[in-house]
């Protein structure tokens, strides 16, 4: 009776148990699921972000060209006959490309419809005809196939982004363009080939006819800049603060100086640069000098701080080895610990060159967001840079820079990458363990 | 001489300096062993290049960081009754003067006495640059002849080297004071400047924000509004909402990382994770603009709300997305620096893992934590691209995310690009809400450094 009792309360003592440890084994796999998840939505995010914009920017790698038969005019080109490069220059092949298109439709003769049917084509469409003729003069007179670059409208029209169901007053690209098309499609004569101007051209206000090569060479000048001024800077700051600095009040100063520098907003730096270079020095606007000293000021602790991680993992013992065979202070810094330091250093300078590449908000504080279109070829010439580049096209109403400013992102992505798989592989290669 | 060519020819007499201090100093030694010599020829050589390259380059530099503003001031004051102008009347006129001389666009009328002070300043500007040669490459020879005079065999020339090594590395260390005392004294100069024109208390406490000053003095709304509260709850909601997505994700993701995950799984999230931070803004801002927002916008219409095509919670989360890395790795830090003893202690009293981490390792690792969160605050106050994309431009003194609002990034950016007037009350306005940005994220960084490091000491 009294062991029934018992073990009774046993088993109520053990249902309780067992299903309070059910419920601590539940909030115990919530919990996980809880930070698996998390993981998963950042994760997909990530997958969610670079999806959409290789998505969007796909298309702008090719654009839409249409064959056309030019006749080079002499009567156009060169009435006079003297082949002067100037008179080649400035001749209207305008009217050239025009011709050669009205060709192909000669049922088109009313002034509007011609008008509408010359904006098939791009607007800086004749300048492959200008090269030619100015690289070889011999061709006026002759009639050549060329491929002509295709307006903004056009080109998203044939890629399929914009739909020919809709309504034609809601459509960018109406009825008889779309018939004009549908014919140069049947004949051959439209096409999609990769946007080779896209990589070697500067900033236009045409989609069709704008590039990245102007945003690239001023990123990599003024990274040239960052990297000049930077690099030494911050080594020699990081070799003081570590090997030779007294520890005092002042290098404390320095310490939390540099720290402090590290979290200030970027857009703070680009007051300063506006405010002392601009102002005060009196340096030229939208320059890559300017905008690379600005982004020096703010990679210097980032190269600082890991430079002196690098300095601190070189053991003791190689600085007590070359100071007893007789080498000075400064040998010992610059013959023995900086080469062993040398992997991590260049390591953290690519990074920060990296965070340097990518940075927008001071550059538009200095004037590097104005619309340039020449490619810059020194440090003092106005230019754009990349990010910026990408954000005055994302500015721009035309459909057709969503995928262009897509893809320009794509190759800012691609340049970070490449810099990053750089630094990994130095780091992978080159560290020791002591 | 253009001054690249200046700087060129500096470099190759430094490069000849090298040559000849070395070759000296083999000289020196004759047919001995070098060991008669106090320093290698090496050294001699660095020191004979250093006294050659180092005082012309440095002279360069300070010429050409100096002279704009000398020969403007030279000008002005050639010009009869230029001092007696406003202030703004004299900027456009120095700006037109110098837009003369090198070709562009001018603003007025070329009159003999513009084109007068044009001459000036170009002659000026000829003279400025002869003499910069002249006293450049002649102080590089002097420097060379010195340098070249004190070469003994007993000359101490490493320890000079080095000496002057030294002192380049502590003026390379107090570059990181320089910028902040420049950051600071630039701020604050604009700032003075501003409150001379709008009163503290209304800039700090006004609620009504319409920066644009009006060109003539009859226009409508000429006066310019500067009461910066709407702009500070905009940042604060924004920075809000993007707490609201990084704090629960990133801290999760932390413990999961750091408590469960496997070193399979950590080493691929955690690389995952800091490609994330790794993207630049403009990108974000990008994304948030095109896709999230008009997502958003979408969503709410379907349910039945009214979304603004720029809501703050569209520039809020993408803000959020980009800050995860920040509170995941730092947290992740901290929480891998609790003892192992502590989960141990807890496993031996029966907890289940996730109690040991909600009870024992989370109190433990809360400073570091906070600190964490303090750093990503400051970090999306600070932030930019993502609302000067995605953000509205309007202040707007609101509570609801969906409508749009301006932060004061925004602002600054929109007060300062494409202006170049830096006189008006608009475009010191930028200085002072850069002030108030430096000053909130200066004192965020070091609350958050504090407490981290009174952490720290705990377990050490």
């Amino acid at each position: 009776m009294t062991d029934m009792a018992i073990s009774n309360a046993a088993n109520k003592q053990q249902t309780e148990f067992s299903a309070r440890l059910q419920k601590r084994y539940a909030a115990e796999r919530r919990f996980r699921a809880y930070g698996l998840s998390a993981i998963v939505i950042a994760v997909s995010i990530l997958g969610i972000l670079l999806g959409t914009i290789s998505f969007q920017g796909a298309p702008a790698f090719f654009q839409t060209y249409i064959q056309v038969d030019v006749y080079f005019d002499e009567a156009v080109i060169d009435p006079a006959g003297t082949r002067e490069e100037r008179a080649l220059r400035t001749a209207n092949y305008q009217a050239l490309a025009k011709s050669s298109l009205y060709e192909i439709f000669p049922d088109v003769t009313e002034r509007r419809e011609k008008r509408t049917l010359s904006r098939l084509l791009s607007s800086g469409a004749y300048r492959p005809l200008r090269e030619m003729v100015v690289n070889d003069p011999s061709i006026i007179g002759t009639t050549q196939s060329v491929w002509l670059v295709t307006s903004d409208d056009i080109d998203t029209f044939y890629k399929g982004q914009i739909d020919r169901e809709t309504v034609e007053a809601d459509r960018r690209v109406k009825d008889n363009e779309i018939a004009w098309v549908d014919a140069l499609e049947a004949e051959g004569r439209i096409d999609l080939q990769f946007n080779t101007a896209f990589f070697a051209t500067g900033d236009s206000r045409e989609p069709e006819l704008a590039g990245i090569w102007g945003a690239v060479v001023g990123s990599f000048l003024t990274l040239i800049v960052t990297l000049a001024v930077s690099f030494p800077l911050g080594v020699s700051a990081a070799v003081y603060l570590e090997e030779f600095a007294p520890k005092n009040r002042w290098t404390d100063l320095i310490e939390v100086n540099i720290n402090n520098l590290a979290a200030v907003p970027s857009i703070v730096f680009g007051l300063l640069g506006l405010a002392v270079f601009l102002s005060f020095f009196g340096m030229p606007r939208s320059a890559p000098l300017v905008g690379g000293l600005v982004l020096a000021l703010m990679t210097l602790p980032t190269i600082i701080i890991a430079t002196r991680a690098a300095l601190k993992a070189v053991p003791p013992s190689i600085r007590e080895a070359a100071l007893g065979v007789g080498a000075s202070d400064l040998q010992v810094v610059t013959h023995h610990v900086l080469p062993l330091a040398m992997p991590g250093i260049l390591t953290g300078t690519i990074i920060g060159m990296a965070q340097a590449l990518g940075e927008t908000a001071p550059l538009l504080m200095i004037g590097m967001v104005a619309f340039i279109v020449d490619v810059p070829s020194t440090v003092t010439d106005p230019s754009t840079v990349l990010p910026v580049q990408i954000y005055i096209w994302a500015d721009s109403p035309e459909r057709a820079f969503v995928a262009k400013t897509s893809a320009a992102i794509m190759v800012l992505l691609g340049f970070l990458i490449t810099m990053n798989a750089v630094a990994v592989m130095l780091r992978k290669r080159f560290e020791r363990r002591w | 001489m253009e001054t690249s060519v200046l700087v060129v020819t500096i470099l190759i007499l430094t490069l000849f300096g090298y040559w000849m201090g070395r070759s000296r100093a083999r000289l020196l030694a004759g047919s001995e062993h070098l060991s008669v010599l106090h320093s290698l020829p090496s050294y001699h050589g660095s020191y004979v290049a250093l006294w050659c390259g180092l005082p012309a380059l440095l002279l360069v530099a300070a010429w050409l960081a100096f002279e704009p503003s000398i020969i403007e001031y030279i000008v002005i004051e050639a010009i009869p009754g230029a001092r007696a102008l406003e202030p703004a009347q004299l900027s456009l006129l120095v700006a037109d003067i110098r837009n003369l001389t090198s070709g562009n666009i001018v603003s007025r009328e070329i009159d003999p006495a513009l084109a007068a002070a044009g001459e000036h300043y170009l002659s000026l500007q000829r003279t400025s640059h002869a003499a910069l040669i002249v006293l450049a490459l002649s102080g590089a020879v002097y420097g060379l002849y010195l340098a070249r005079k004190s070469q003994t065999r007993d000359f101490r020339a490493r320890n000079r080297v080095e000496q002057i090594i030294r002192i380049i590395m502590v003026v390379a260390s107090t570059i990181a004071i320089l910028t902040t005392v420049g950051i600071i004294l630039s701020l604050i100069f604009e700032t003075l400047r501003f409150f001379e024109k709008v009163s503290v208390s209304e800039f700090l406490f006004g609620l009504n924000w319409s920066p644009q000053t009006a060109l003539r003095a009859e226009q409508v709304g000429s006066s310019g509004a500067f009461g910066a509260v709407p702009i500070f709850a905009g940042t604060f909601m924004i920075t809000g909402l993007a707490m609201l997505v990084a704090v629960p994700i990133g801290l999760l993701s932390a413990i999961y990382m750091s408590e469960y995950a496997g070193p399979k799984l950590r080493s691929v999230t955690k690389p995952v994770l800091e490609v994330l931070a790794g993207i630049p803004t403009v990108v974000y801002g990008f994304f948030a603009a095109l896709t999230v927002a008009p997502f958003f916008r979408q969503t709410g219409e379907a349910a039945g709300l009214v979304v603004s095509s720029e809501s703050a919670l569209a520039a809020g989360m993408v803000m959020g997305v980009m800050i995860i890395p920040f509170v995941s790795s730092l947290s992740d830090d901290v929480m891998n620096a609790v003892p192992q003893s502590l989960r141990d202690g807890a496993y031996a009293l029966g907890a289940t893992q996730s109690e040991t981490i909600k009870q024992v390792i989370l109190p433990a690792a809360l400073p570091g934590i906070v600190g964490a969160v303090l750093l990503a605050i400051s970090r999306a106050i600070g932030e930019t691209m993502i609302v000067v994309m995605a953000a509205g431009l309007a202040a707007n003194l609101t509570a609801n995310p969906l409508e749009a609002v301006t932060t004061v990034t925004v602002q600054i950016v929109t007060l300062l690009v494409g202006d170049q007037e830096f006189d008006s009350a608009k475009t010191l306005a930028a200085f002072a809400l850069g002030l108030v940005l430096f000053i909130i994220t200066l004192g965020l960084n070091m609350i958050a450094l504090s407490v981290v490091r009174r952490y720290r000491e705990k377990y050490d």
